[in-house]
This record gives structure tokens, C-alpha cells and sequence, in this order.
């Protein structure tokens, strides 16, 4: 019967089409995005953050970086809590990606300071050695245009005031950039809720270590902190690392929860064990070098 | 024996620019393969992987997919419904309109004018074109079909009606968007609502743009190259009905652990393992309709690109369901895995069953033996080993970096940094260069063959319906 006719096997074909379609793709409307997922201290981009979001478009960032971490133990230590439905109800269009050629930045904002994302961008292989990630310095060339902006977020329907448009006079893409990444993934408190509380006496499993045997430790310090605290400890972006008479444990503390009112990330995910060896390597490898 | 005047000009037209757009597809794909191993290849603003990676992907979808299903389409109904093309003069816009939403593409795509949505980047004035495209392609297609003078409809005629409609709901629904401007817009949709709309797209599209037209090609070349008909024609109606409406459920394994609803990844997981079943019945329609005949793959050149695209055909419709699976998925997802198991359907199933439809149509349009078969044979080579090496290596590099992301120490901490697990890639990543340049070579080859054939073959002294210029 269908076979003989077109018009019966189009309204057919359309109809088996459709069941599928309603179920998964229309019927979930109904619950998400909805007072059912809305997370309160989630908040719509501002202006320059929005800008930012537009240019990552553009530059097609989401075909190397994924926006959603899954609800798994290695991911989650890696990357920061799960991501939640109610945290992406501004983002049009999603940009949770389908490949990580390079690492997941849903949590990204607030992980490093905002010099660390200028230096990365312009130059990536300047902090990460052997990254494979193309140099964005060009950004800072281009200045953003604010009518343009405005009408963008009236599209929206995203709050924002006549000063925050005028300030966007003589920002470039790259500042729009960075404060879009410094955005993500802040809409909930995560970063305050995962800090780890040691407890019990730490105790460096190194103490009589001699120097010679440090060798090794150095390239954890160089994949690691040289970035931001210089190849020799001389100091960067972050401080210059004088810690010769730091107690092993305040140290131990610092690196593995980080500082994160002064940009500097946890390295937890590092491990105890990689931790207390640049604890060691960081107190005394350097100096020892000097003396020689 | 040929009595109706069948337009064969348009054919000609799609055959030739879908050649030229699977040329870039697979040459812009050797660059950007480039790019991930040499980030100094990025020449910013314009080429950057970041720009022309879309490029790559679209071009090959919409510039080689879409093309070669033009012009095998509007060659198979006129030979299935005996009876010239409803409209010549519609067909004829629709190249001409075809090639300039490519470019317009192309263009817009390099410009950074793009929505970010896989597979469907372009920019919502673009969609307006694809649609008007659509729309005159379907409407030719449709409407020659009910003026046909072949009572009964054939197989690769319900595959061509489904996927006409089925692509034009899935591209309308996803590309509604708010514009802001001529080159900026805003998703109608937000966040996870906006994810799973994308990928109810974005797997859809697979199955009406790279599953169901396929399969119209192989269902009309298989018989028309062997010589005998299709096993089980009972077997291609249960395949059909159940491969169309199962396949709109599955959208949701791409976005496994996400934040979408769990019962919706659940509902895609298990109707992903439900679809192998029709997948394999028409792997094993095509099986089962070489009874006989396997002595074929050897003698008819024809025959081993249609076999070999259907088994991976096959293959591809095995991993994707396993891919689908949550544990497996979690392990998986995000890696070069992903990527390899995509080229092995593209490289693979698709494209070899496009050049075996184009080795096919281009002696018989043109009233000419095929110029040489050794090198048919020889890109049939090409494109086999480049296409493994591709995948093979891909997967292997994959499955490492799986397992180095999740792996971990005793105390709970994470064995690799991310970089630590990145840098082990370069190595395959440089061999997947290669199996790249070695399914280029392939292309050339292909290339050159065909136009050998229209400049210095033989006049054929077949008839249409033999299947004699595809024997060695």
C-alpha cells in the first residue's frame, strides 16, 4: 500500500520521525531550564563577559575545549565540581564541546589569576612547553565596539548600565576574553566547599633526602610552578619562591591548597607525594645549587 | 532500450562539484591534522584550526555528502520512476544555488561569522539558503516521484522521501535562533535545553544525511553492479521503518553525564544498542544478496567498494552503540577515540559508497568505459590503508589517554597532569597526518581516472541496465 503511494509513506515517515522527536527532544522543555534546576547565585553575563563569550565563539575555542564536567572521581579531582543544569541558563548557545584536545574550562574562572591568562594567550607555549595550542596575542589588537555590545545584550534580555557600555572605550577582545574565562564556572560557591582540610601532623617523608637525589624532582617544578613562579624560582607572575626558612608544613599547605585569593591554584590533585618533594625540592635545591 | 529522454546534464554537474568539495573536505582535514601537531601553523585571524576545522567538517557533509546525494538521486529517480525529472529548470537552480551556499559558507566560516553548533556552524542567513536548497531539491525529488510510470515505489526511493523530510525538520528546529545582526545570532534555546536540541541535530544528521542516503545508493548500485537483485525485500521494509524511528531517540548518548535528564540518556543509550538491529539487517541484506556472487570481489571493482563500505557500515553501527553505552562513554568520551570512530564512517562507509556510485554513473552518463581499472583498484587501496591508518592509530591514542586521565595514586590523587597525558598524542597524531595524505592520494587518483574517462575513454557499447563497464 505505502509503497505504491508517496504521499502516504512522507506522512508516515514523518510521523515515525516525530515520536521520537517529541519524547526526547520536545518533552524535556517542560522540565529544564525551569524553577525545578534554577540555581539563585547563577547570574547573566556582564557586557564585557558576554563580548568574551562571542569572541570564544568566533575563534572557535569549542572544538578543542569541553565546558561540562562529568559527575566522575578523576574528573571532578581534575577539573572541580560537576556541572549543574541550573549553571549554563544564560548561555546561548551551549558551549559544552565534544572533544578535549585541550582541558575542560567549565571551572576554569578564578583557578589562576588574570596575568596568567594574558601571558597563556598570547603566548601558550611560553607557560605549557609543549602545548599544542595556537598563540592568541593578536586579541589585544582589536577594540571592542560598544553600541554593538549594547545591542547584543538588549537581545538578551541581560541587565547591565550606561557606565559599564562607556567603560568598554578602549578594552580589547583579549580583556573581553579573559574576563569571560574568569567567569566560568563561578555561578556556585565550589571553589570555597572542596578546599581540604588536613588534619593530624604532617610529616615530610624526605627530611634526610640529599640533594643529588632532588634532581629528578625539578621537572615537577618546571611543569608545574615554573610558569608563574620563573625557571629558577626568580618570580613571575607569582612571588619569588624564598622559602628556605619556611616551616615543611605551612609550605606543604600552601601548594597543596593553594591561595586563592592571590591566584594561586591547589595542586592537591598533585598528589602528597608530588607535593612533599617540591616542598623539599623548593627549600633546598636552588640554594644548594648556589653554593656549589 | 533507452526511450525516455532522462536529464543526465544535471548528474554530470552535482558529480563534478561534489568532487570538488570532497577534494576540499579532505585537503582543508590535512591542514587542520597539521595544525594539532604545529600550532605555528596557525596563521591567525583567518586559518586557525579553531576556523577551519568547521570548514572541514561542513564542506565534507554538505559540499561532498550533500553533493553526491544530489547527484545520485536525481539520477535514481529518473531510472526508478522511469520518467525525466519533474523540473530540469529547478534542478538547475538548485546547482547553482548548491554551490553558492558552499562558498557562502566557506567564506562566512573563515570570516568567524558562526553559531559554534556542530555541524551546522553557519550563520542563520545561510540557514535560510540551505533551506530554500532543500526545499527545491525535495520539492524535484517529490514531485517526479508521483508522476512516475513504475507503479511501485523501490527501496532507495523510501530512503530518499524519509531523509528529505527528516533533515528538513531537524535543520528548521535547530536553527532557530534570535538575530542580532547579519552575521550574529543567538540559539532560541539556552544551555541544556540548547545542548540537547544540538545533538537530537547533530545525531540525526548522521542518520538522515549520512545513514539513510547511503543506503538509497547502496540499495540501487548493489543490484545494478552485481547483477542480482537484493536478498530480502521483507528484510529492507523491517530495516527501513525500524532504522527511522528508533534513530530519532539517540540523540542524548552524545551528551552522556551532562547535565541533561537521566532518563533521556537512558532512553538514547538503550535505543542506541535497539538500532544495531537495523543497521546489521541491512549489512546483511547486502551479505546475503552477494549468495553466489563473492566471486564478484575479485572481478568487479564496483562490488568491493560497495562490500567494504557496507561493512563498515556495519562496524560503525557496532562501536557507536558500545560508544553509547554509559560506563563505556565515560571512559571514552572527549578522546581522539571520538574523532577516529567518526572518519571510519565518514572515510569509510560514506565515501565508499560515493566514489563506488560515481565509478558507477560517470561511464554510463557519458557513454564511456572507465578509463582504467588498476587505478580504481589502486585507489580502492589508498583510500583503505589511509583511511585504518586514520582510525586505527586514533583509537589507540585514545583509549592511552583515557586511561592516563583517570588514572590515579593510591591516596587518591591523579597519576597525569593533563599536559602529561596531551603530549603522549603527538606520535599518533602525526601518523594520522599520514594516513591523511595517503587518502588524498587516493582522491587524486580518483580524480584523474574519471577525467581520463570523459576526455579519452572507450564509447561504451553497453546498454544502461548491464552491468558490463564495471567488469575487469
Amino acid at each position: 500500500m505505502w509503497e505504491k503511494n508517496p504521499i502516504l509513506l512522507l506522512i508516515l515517515a514523518t510521523g515515525a520521525i516525530l515520536v521520537g522527536t517529541l519524547v526526547t527532544m520536545v518533552l524535556p522543555f517542560a522540565w529544564v531550564n525551569t524553577e525545578a534546576d534554577r540555581i539563585q547565585s547563577v547570574t547573566p553575563y556582564t557586557a564585557l563577559q558576554q563580548e568574551g563569550r562571542d569572541i570564544y565563539i568566533r575563534e572557535g575555542c569549542n572544538n578543542c575545549h569541553t565546558q561540562t564536567v562529568r559527575p566522575l572521581v578523576a574528573e571532578v579531582i581534575r577539573y572541580g565540581d560537576y556541572s549543574k543544569s541550573g549553571e549554563f541558563v544564560y548561555d546561548r548557545p551551549f558551549l559544552w564541546g565534544s572533544k578535549r584536545t585541550g582541558p575542560d574550562l567549565a571551572r576554569i574562572g578564578g583557578k589562576y589569576p588574570d596575568e596568567w591568562h594574558y601571558k597563556h594567550m598570547a603566548s601558550p607555549r611560553s607557560m605549557v612547553p609543549r602545548t599544542n595550542m595556537p598563540a592568541y596575542g593578536w586579541l589585544s589588537k582589536n577594540s571592542l565596539d560598544p553600541q554593538m555590545i549594547e545591542r547584543k545584550m538588549n537581545v538578551l534580555g541581560f541587565p547591565y548600565t550606561s557606565e559599564e557600555i562607556k567603560a568598554l572605550e578602549g578594552k580589547n577582545e583579549m580583556d573581553a576574553m579573559v574576563a569571560y574565562l574568569q567567569k566560568l564556572g563561578t555561578g556556585i560557591p565550589w571553589r570555597q566547599a572542596t578546599t581540604t582540610t588536613i588534619v593530624g601532623d604532617l610529616k615530610n617523608p624526605y627530611t634526610r633526602i640529599g640533594h643529588a637525589a632532588m634532581k629528578p624532582w625539578e621537572e615537577i617544578y618546571t611543569a608545574n610552578c615554573a610558569a608563574c613562579h620563573g625557571g629558577h624560582m626568580e618570580g613571575d607572575i607569582g612571588p619569588e619562591l624564598d622559602v628556605a626558612d619556611m616551616d615543611d608544613s605551612d609550605l606543604f599547605e600552601i601548594i597543596y591548597n593553594g591561595v586563592p585569593d592571590d591566584g594561586m591554584p591547589p595542586f592537591s590533585s598533585l598528589g602528597a607525594d608530588k607535593v612533599w618533594k617540591l616542598v623539599n625540592f623548593l627549600k633546598d635545591f636552588y640554594t644548594a645549587e648556589e653554593q656549589k | 532500450m533507452n526511450q525516455t529522454a532522462y536529464d543526465y546534464d544535471i548528474v554530470k554537474s552535482f558529480v563534478n562539484w561534489s568532487i570538488v568539495w570532497g577534494l576540499v573536505t579532505v585537503l582543508v582535514g590535512v591542514i587542520v591534522s597539521l595544525q594539532m601537531v604545529e600550532p605555528a601553523l596557525n596563521f591567525p585571524p583567518y586559518l586557525t584550526f579553531g576556523r577551519l576545522r568547521p570548514i572541514h567538517t561542513n564542506a565534507g557533509i554538505y559540499g561532498w555528502g550533500v553533493g553526491v546525494i544530489f547527484a545520485t538521486f536525481l539520477y535514481i529517480v529518473q531510472r526508478l520512476c522511469k520518467t525525466p525529472l519533474w523540473s530540469p529548470k529547478l534542478a538547475r537552480f538548485q546547482l547553482w544555488f548548491f554551490n553558492a551556499t558552499i562558498i557562502a559558507s566557506a567564506i562566512t566560516l573563515l570570516l568567524g561569522y558562526t553559531s559554534s553548533k556542530e555541524y551546522h556552524e553557519m550563520e542563520w542567513p545561510i540557514d535560510v539558503m540551505v533551506v530554500i536548497l532543500w526545499v527545491a531539491f525535495g520539492l524535484n525529488i517529490i514531485m517526479t516521484i508521483i508522476k512516475r510510470k513504475e507503479e511501485h515505489m523501490y527501496i532507495s526511493l523510501w530512503y530518499m522521501m524519509a531523509a528529505i523530510v527528516g533533515v528538513a525538520i531537524l535543520y528548521l528546529v535547530n536553527a532557530a535562533a534570535i538575530p542580532v545582526s547579519l552575521f550574529k545570532s543567538y540559539s532560541a534555546y539556552a544551555g541544556t535545553n540548547d545542548a540537547n536540541v544540538e545533538w537530537w541535530f547533530g545525531h540525526n544528521a548522521v542518520a538522515m544525511v549520512l545513514t539513510a542516503p547511503p543506503l538509497a545508493m547502496f540499495y540501487y548500485f548493489l543490484p545494478k553492479s552485481t547483477g542480482v537483485p537484493i536478498y530480502s525485500h521483507r528484510m529492507s521494509i523491517i530495516a527501513f521503518w525500524s532504522l527511522i524511528f528508533m534513530y530519532l531517540w539517540t540523540g542524548a548518548h552524545h551528551l552522556l553525564w551532562t547535565p541533561v535528564p537521566d532518563w533521556i540518556q537512558t532512553l538514547a543509550m538503550a535505543f542506541s544498542l535497539m538500532l544495531i538491529a537495523p543497521s546489521w539487517g541491512s549489512v546483511f541484506n547486502g551479505y546475503l544478496s552477494m549468495n553466489g556472487q563473492w566471486h564478484q570481489m575479485r572481478e568487479n571493482y564496483l562490488v568491493k567498494f560497495l562490500i567494504i563500505g557496507i561493512t563498515f557500515y556495519g562496524l560503525q553501527t557496532l562501536q557507536g552503540p558500545m560508544q553509547a553505552i554509559r560506563t563505556f562513554s565515560a571512559f571514552i568520551h572527549y578522546t581522539d577515540w571520538i574523532p577516529a570512530h567518526i572518519h571510519m564512517g565518514t572515510m569509510g562507509w560514506v565515501s565508499m559508497i560515493s566514489f563506488a556510485s560515481i565509478y558507477y554513473l560517470v561511464p554510463r552518463i557519458y557513454g564511456k568505459n572507465l578509463y582504467s581499472i588498476p587505478l580504481a583498484n589502486l585507489q580502492f587501496w589508498l583510500i583503505l590503508t589511509g583511511q585504518l591508518m586514520w582510525s586505527i592509530s586514533l583509537w589507540i591514542a585514545g583509549v592511552l589517554q583515557a586511561g592516563m586521565w583517570n588514572a590515579m595514586n593510591p591516596d587518591g590523587s591523579l597519576t597525569y597532569t593533563f599536559m602529561e597525558t596531551m603530549v603522549e598524542m603527538y606520535p599518533y597524531w602525526w601518523i594520522r597526518v599520514g594516513g591523511g595524505l595517503i587518502y588524498f592520494a587516493g582522491v587524486v587518483v580518483f580524480i584523474y581516472n574519471l577525467v581520463m574517462t570523459v576526455r579519452q575513454g572507450e564509447p561504451a557499447v553497453t546498454t544502461e541496465s548491464a552491468p558490463v563497464a564495471g567488469r575487469a
